[in-house]
């Protein structure tokens, strides 16, 4: 081969399929990632955040720590993801969650979704969250104005 | 001696396993990873053993687990260099 994908088959060999579940130690600018997520074909556009909020069962909170098992993590969220996509008639799907320290406001998870319609859209963001919380092993920590900390949910 | 043979320090029938610890069993155990030996022969009887040695509180019920990288499932046995991880409930989003 003599052409520039010649070229580029000689540097990467490998074929990488591009990560489309992603656990990010990094802030979560969604402006930033939904104007890199587009598809001609696509007439909606679903997106999630889920967000660190001051309180938690009648308690006042000051701040979230996230961790991860993050090589499950990915492996699982990529799991759940290609799962939205044979499930739900939709044209991409995406996630990124966080991991660290964070604040009240900050962006603790990134749910994308595409679609030609909206209820497939609709639907696929809502399999994405609810199956993520369950399956993929992120965990939080609490920590309240009290000075109190829990991981959550509570010990059993 | 018969039936206790030593290899590196290891009694007969035991393994040597890696044991990271993520969330609350972290805390508890006060360290997040460590090599142990041990001669149970599943992953139950492994979280019991090391549930009544490190004081954890979340109860078998409570954990899924993980075995070099990929989920397992309790009642499996376990091999001598594996790294296992214990995952208290998942609690993303």
């Amino acid at each position: 081969m003599h052409s520039a994908m010649g070229m580029k088959l000689f540097f990467y060999p490998q074929v990488q399929v591009a990560k489309l579940f992603k656990i990010s130690d990094q802030p979560i600018y969604s402006a930033e990632i939904r104007a890199h997520f587009e598809n001609p074909a696509a007439g909606a556009c679903v997106i999630f955040e889920g967000w660190v909020r001051n309180h938690d069962d009648g308690r006042e909170v000051w701040s979230l720590e996230y961790e991860a098992y993050s090589e499950l993590a990915e492996a699982e969220g990529e799991r759940v993801l290609a799962e939205a996509q044979a499930q739900f008639d939709i044209l991409e799907v995406k996630c990124i969650h966080r991991v660290g320290e964070l604040e009240i406001g900050d962006c603790a998870v990134w749910i994308g979704v595409l679609g030609a319609h909206r209820k497939a859209a609709f639907e696929a963001c809502q399999y994405v969250i609810d199956t993520l919380k369950e399956r993929v092993p992120i965990w939080k920590k609490e920590h309240f104005k009290d000075g109190s900390t829990e991981w959550l949910p509570g010990a059993g | 001696m018969v039936g206790t043979i030593q290899i590196e320090g290891m009694a007969l029938g035991e393994k040597s396993v890696t044991l990271r610890y993520f969330s609350i069993l972290r805390d508890e155990a006060g360290c997040s990873e460590e090599v142990i030996n041990t001669t149970v022969t599943t992953l139950k009887a492994l979280y019991e053993e090391q549930r009544e040695r490190h004081g954890w509180t979340l109860s078998l019920t409570h954990v899924k687990v993980a075995v070099n990288g990929g989920f397992g499932r309790m009642s499996d046995a376990f091999g001598d260099g594996d790294e296992i991880v214990f995952l208290p409930p998942s609690a993303g989003g």
